[in-house]
């Protein structure tokens, strides 16, 4: 595995697994990467913690920073919502995140 | 302002009164053309008034940081002097060429605006509230005893109501209902509200008090009725479903952008955008334009600078659709100056 590039494993609505190969050099988001891979998140609000759109369940035990108060917030008005919920806009991808994997909330509406 | 109108005529109608929206305006003013805006949202700015007018942006030309609130005030001065109309809080619902070749847009309210010019400077789309995932909501909506907006308080009065979320609406709400309403119930995911302190402070303080029932760690997961709503089921984390008799339940959980109608306007889309011919940002429509970050185009950057730039290409060729037998002149306003038009006169 070159350096400054992690495996993230996502599983889709539809339950199927992705393993993305994700680069951590370059300040891209979760939500960003995902969208890359043209997984269907939507990201609408650009990766403000705003919409809710880009909400994940985190499946694995890594240890990410605790959310913001924009994120709490938006959050608060999601639906789906469990106690392993995040936004994933808000993830930054870093070296220590090798392995992480997470499923895509049900979108609402 | 057109605000009091039913019928509006103008050079451009522009749907979305965002950023992009109202620097068109001004290039548009600067062409001696009028322009009049539709917003769903009650007030200008679009998200930046909407949902983040405290957030400092970074990329606009000559600014280093400009608040997103401050950035929308400065765009309204600025086009004041060309007098642009509003339709505020009410939806572009239809949009129709009519037999004269101009368009015609008609708002979820009835207002009726005719040009020969139509700028879609959508955005996301339009606000609608975030509705929650409740198999039969809309069975229950339109006067049936679901709604997400308060329009009128008096409804409520001696009824029985719950109202579900945790931020500023639900809880302003709840304050103000607590007092009109029969009985009320506050609904909420978690413990914690994120909503002003002032706010949750008041809400605890009706609790307590016993003039409303709070019911935290819970959310409303179904509705019963026979044609009207008659109860909801709430879902308590620790302790389970039950259910609560109820006249109204209020989902209040903030707005959320939609593409509605546009999708119904026989415009070419591409993911939910407008594609547009990078030209002069014209749609399929002839006279339709799309402008912002509702468009879309190879290398298209959702950037409010970037639709500044489409808005100003676009308004070019609308001045030939305007008016083919007038001849543009480009004009700097270093030369010129800012000529301002006299104000709207209802048609």
């Amino acid at each position: 595995m070159p350096e400054h590039v992690i495996t993230i494993t996502v599983i889709d609505r539809e339950n199927h697994t992705h393993c993305l190969e994700a680069p951590t050099d370059m300040g891209l988001s979760l939500m960003e990467l995902c969208k890359s891979y043209g997984l269907p998140v939507k990201g609408t609000c650009g990766g403000m913690a705003l919409c809710s759109t880009c909400h994940v369940y985190v499946l694995s035990e890594h240890e990410l920073p605790p959310p913001s108060d924009d994120e709490l917030a938006a959050l608060d008005s999601a639906f789906f919502v469990k106690t392993n919920s995040r936004l994933s806009c808000q993830i930054r991808l870093r070296d220590e995140l090798e392995g992480l994997r997470v499923e895509l909330a049900p979108e609402s509406e | 302002m057109g605000m009091n109108s039913t019928y509006i005529e103008t050079d451009i109608i522009i749907i979305g009164a965002g950023p992009v929206g109202l620097f068109a305006v001004f290039e548009a003013g600067l062409l001696k053309m009028r322009c009049h805006l539709i917003d769903v949202l009650p007030q200008p700015g679009g998200q930046l008034t909407e949902i983040y007018p405290k957030k400092p942006i970074y990329d606009i030309p000559g600014y280093p940081s400009v608040l997103a609130g401050d950035l929308v005030k400065n765009l309204l001065k600025q086009i004041e002097p060309f007098r642009p109309g509003f339709t505020l809080g009410e939806r572009a619902q239809k949009l129709e060429r009519q037999a004269d070749g101009r368009w015609c847009v008609v708002t979820d309210r009835g207002t009726v605006h005719v040009a020969p010019v139509v700028f879609i400077a959508g955005g996301l789309g339009s606000f609608e509230p975030r509705k929650p995932p409740i198999g039969n909501l809309a069975d229950y909506e339109n006067g049936r005893g679901v709604a997400y907006y308060v329009r009128n308080p008096e409804d409520y009065r001696g009824q029985r109501v719950v109202i579900a979320g945790g931020g500023d609406s639900a809880l302003d709400w709840t304050i103000y209902l607590a007092d009109e309403a029969k009985s009320l119930i506050l609904v909420h995911r978690r413990s914690e509200f994120r909503g002003a302190p002032d706010s949750v402070e008041k809400v605890q303080r009706l609790a307590q008090e016993g003039r409303i029932r709070l019911i935290t760690n819970a959310q409303v997961v179904g509705l019963t009725g026979n044609g009207r709503l008659e109860r909801v089921t709430i879902q308590h984390d620790t302790d389970g479903a039950f259910e609560v008799d109820t006249d109204y339940f209020l989902p209040l959980f903030g707005l959320t952008p939609k593409l509605g109608p546009i999708d119904e306007w026989g415009l070419h889309l591409q993911d939910g955008a407008i594609l547009v011919n990078t030209y002069d940002y014209s749609t399929n429509l002839p006279g339709v334009f799309a402008i912002g970050d509702i468009n879309t185009y190879p290398g298209k950057l959702k950037l409010i600078l970037c639709g500044f730039h489409e808005a100003t290409l676009a308004c070019q060729s609308a001045f030939k659709v305007a008016f083919p037998d007038k001849k543009l002149s480009f004009k700097y306003t270093t030369v010129t100056g800012i000529e301002g038009l006299p104000v709207e006169t209802p048609a």
